[in-house]
């Protein structure tokens, strides 16, 4: 059957099946048993189940969910099974190997080479090292996980906060809905980048003796763009909050609900949040990858995460001025950035086609 | 129409104030002042500077001042290299205008292009094939991109020259800095192309008997085009914010790798007045784009 030209007038022939041509040998009668089943009500599936079903069922919610797995198995094999540590110089009976600068994919230095010929076994480079003497394997997995978990944090910051936000305002309306949504309207309509590059700029020195822990290890620059998402992101998730709520409430099950005297708490729980879940998930979803990009840019202008530590952006940048040398520095951080955006974009697609077929186009 | 342009505006000018404030104040809640270098000048040198540039004044007072200096278009003076930065600016932000513009018209040109072939070749190959593209390129960060091309097309294969102030190659920089936008202009053209092309009237044009080439530009494309328009606002930001990083690769010396520059440096002075400038810009640019939108569909409202 020819597909129909999208101009055409004609009615789409491939909507139907033709009949005729359906062998009658895969049809079998109904046994007794299958007919008391036909009967019977089917089983309700519950919202979150048909979505899952729908989500099995989406070749490009798979491929997602592969490339996010294949990244997650190359963090856990880097961290867990690669013996050399992100920040920890190559060295040979505890002495620097000053021979293990620069080397290619699972190449291996001229001392370790010696030593191989003497018995010993080294576990391989797998990426190679870069120019201090670091394996770059284990680099590109602890970058790889900071940018994984700055894109999920930053996201579930933006979420708490424009859900509260979006929630209070959706619910009372009236002037306060107004002006909380005028603030909304002048915070959505600042520049972004330039409103982080500005933050980072500022907080670095004020912010730069008084971490501890995992924030001093991160740097003060991931802690501005943390706490400059919080501040500028949460409005889109806000707006989107308000939307559904100010919708939701308009509902006649709502009405219905208010007038057989249902708590308020218990309209909330059960009709409200469920409503909002799928566009929660999906916004959510979606924002990882532009935290993710994010991160990137800001350690391209220099206001990335501190050293030693690395990140996909900052491997990516510090392997440019070596580029014409050594591609493949470049290449493989390039890749695994895709690879992440590209399976949190494919995955937010998928969710919102699951949770929210109204919304696809 | 008078009143949405008016609240608009109102917007618009609220917005700049709160960019410039917070620009202004943040700046100065930075610990330890422009002069408390290594090579710090003596005490009465300090004075005099501090006096020159009314540092010695309250807050309250500078603000001010700087408030009224930006209304004359003068942004102060850069504390490291002591050049005017409004001159700085001027000088160099023709090559970026001239980059980012062709970048802009270029991206909307071909996005409209490819969004509309993939629409009328809807879940054919050619619309698999235009998506696919569209979806790996926005997920590849723009400096990324600009170090591959360039080593590709002026290292591996040389087919191209590296910029210099001689020979100004803008097909790299344009290239690398379309990426992103123009995939975002094809996938909004083909979701509204096809919105457009399911509508009624289409239908009734096809009934008349319009050609298909009227039917296209007369009736589709018009409509479909609406959603591109208020993309133009987001758009500029992301190629004013991209101009840094690919001005700051391909080496042309324009106002964002001016800015990159300052950030590293810590020329606070001139962080300020070039976000200040760009922030404005980008403002600037979505007004006009919402009052454009506004002209061609008349039914949206200020919300």
């Amino acid at each position: 059957m020819n597909d129909k030209n999208l101009l055409s007038m004609q009615i789409d022939l491939s909507k139907f099946n033709d009949l005729s041509k359906i062998d009658k040998s895969y049809f079998d009668k109904l046994t007794n048993e299958e007919k008391q089943n036909v009967e019977e009500i089917p089983k309700q599936i519950s919202f979150y189940k048909d979505a899952f079903i729908k989500i099995k069922n989406n070749p490009l919610a798979i491929l997602s969910i592969i490339l996010l797995s294949l990244v997650i198995i190359l963090i856990l094999v880097g961290i867990f099974i690669n013996p050399y540590k992100y920040n920890e110089i190559i060295t040979i009976n505890g002495i620097r190997d000053v021979t293990a600068q620069d080397l290619k994919p699972f190449e291996y230095s001229l001392n370790e080479l010696e030593e191989i010929k003497n018995g010993a076994k080294i576990f391989p480079h797998i990426f190679g090292t870069d120019s201090i003497c670091r394996d770059y394997f284990a680099r590109v997995a602890i970058g790889s996980a900071i940018s994984l978990f700055i894109g999920i944090f930053a996201s579930i910051l933006v979420l708490i906060i424009g859900l509260i936000y979006g929630s209070i305002s959706g619910y009372l309306g009236g002037k306060v809905d107004l002006i909380m949504m005028r603030i909304c309207d002048i915070i959505y309509s600042l520049p972004d980048m330039l409103i982080i590059i500005l933050l980072s700029v500022i907080l670095n020195p004020l912010l730069s003796n008084n971490l501890t822990g995992i924030f001093a290890d991160l740097g003060v620059n991931i802690i501005s763009l943390l706490i400059v998402f919080a501040l500028l992101y949460w409005v889109s998730i806000a707006r989107l909050v308000r939307g559904q709520i100010l919708s939701i409430r308009k509902n006649e099950y709502i009405e219905a609900c208010k007038l057989i005297g249902t708590p308020v708490p218990r309209i909330i729980k059960t009709h409200i949040i469920p409503n909002c879940m799928s566009i929660i998930f999906i916004a959510t979803t979606l924002q990882i990858p532009s935290a993710i990009f994010t991160e990137s840019f800001l350690s391209f202008v220099g206001l990335g995460v501190q050293i030693p530590l690395s990140s996909l952006g900052s491997l990516a940048n510090d392997a440019r001025t070596s580029m014409s040398l050594y591609p493949y520095k470049m290449i493989i951080p390039a890749l695994l950035i895709a690879m992440l955006v590209l399976s949190f974009n494919l995955l937010g697609d998928a969710f919102r086609d699951a949770f929210d077929p109204k919304l696809k186009k | 129409m008078l009143d949405y342009t008016l609240k608009r505006i109102g917007l618009c000018i609220v917005t700049l104030f709160v960019i410039i404030t917070i620009t202004f104040f943040a700046m100065n809640a930075i610990p330890g002042g422009p002069f408390d270098s290594e090579k710090a000048p003596s005490e009465q040198v300090k004075q005099v500077l501090l006096e020159r540039y009314h540092l010695d004044k309250p807050l309250g007072e500078q603000y001010i001042l700087y408030l009224k200096n930006l209304l004359h278009g003068d942004f102060g003076v850069s504390l490291k290299t002591g050049r005017n930065i409004s001159d700085t600016i001027s000088q160099t932000f023709g090559i970026s205008l001239s980059i980012g513009f062709r970048a802009i018209f270029l991206s909307l040109i071909f996005g409209v292009f490819f969004g509309s072939i993939a629409a009328f070749n809807k879940d054919l190959f050619l619309d698999r094939f235009i998506m696919l593209f569209t979806t790996l390129f926005v997920s590849i960060p723009s400096f990324i991109a600009a170090s591959l091309l360039l080593y590709i097309f002026c290292l591996k294969l040389k087919l191209i020259p590296v910029w210099s102030v001689e020979n100004k190659n803008y097909i790299l920089p344009v290239i690398s800095l379309m990426i992103y936008p123009l995939a975002n202009i094809n996938r909004l053209t083909r979701t509204s192309m096809i919105d457009a092309l399911s509508q009624d009237y289409i239908r009734t044009a096809k009934a008349k008997g319009v050609s298909t080439k009227n039917i296209i530009f007369k009736h589709a494309l018009r409509n479909a085009l609406i959603p591109v328009l208020t993309y133009i606002g987001p758009m500029s930001a992301f190629v004013i914010t991209g101009s840094f990083v690919i001005e700051t690769i391909f080496t042309i010396g324009g106002l964002g790798m001016e800015f990159v520059t300052s950030i590293t440096t810590r020329d606070y002075s001139m962080i300020m007045g070039t976000s200040i400038f760009l922030a404005s810009l980008v403002v600037i640019i979505s007004l006009i784009s919402d009052l454009c939108y506004k002209i061609v569909d008349p039914r949206i409202k200020f919300d």
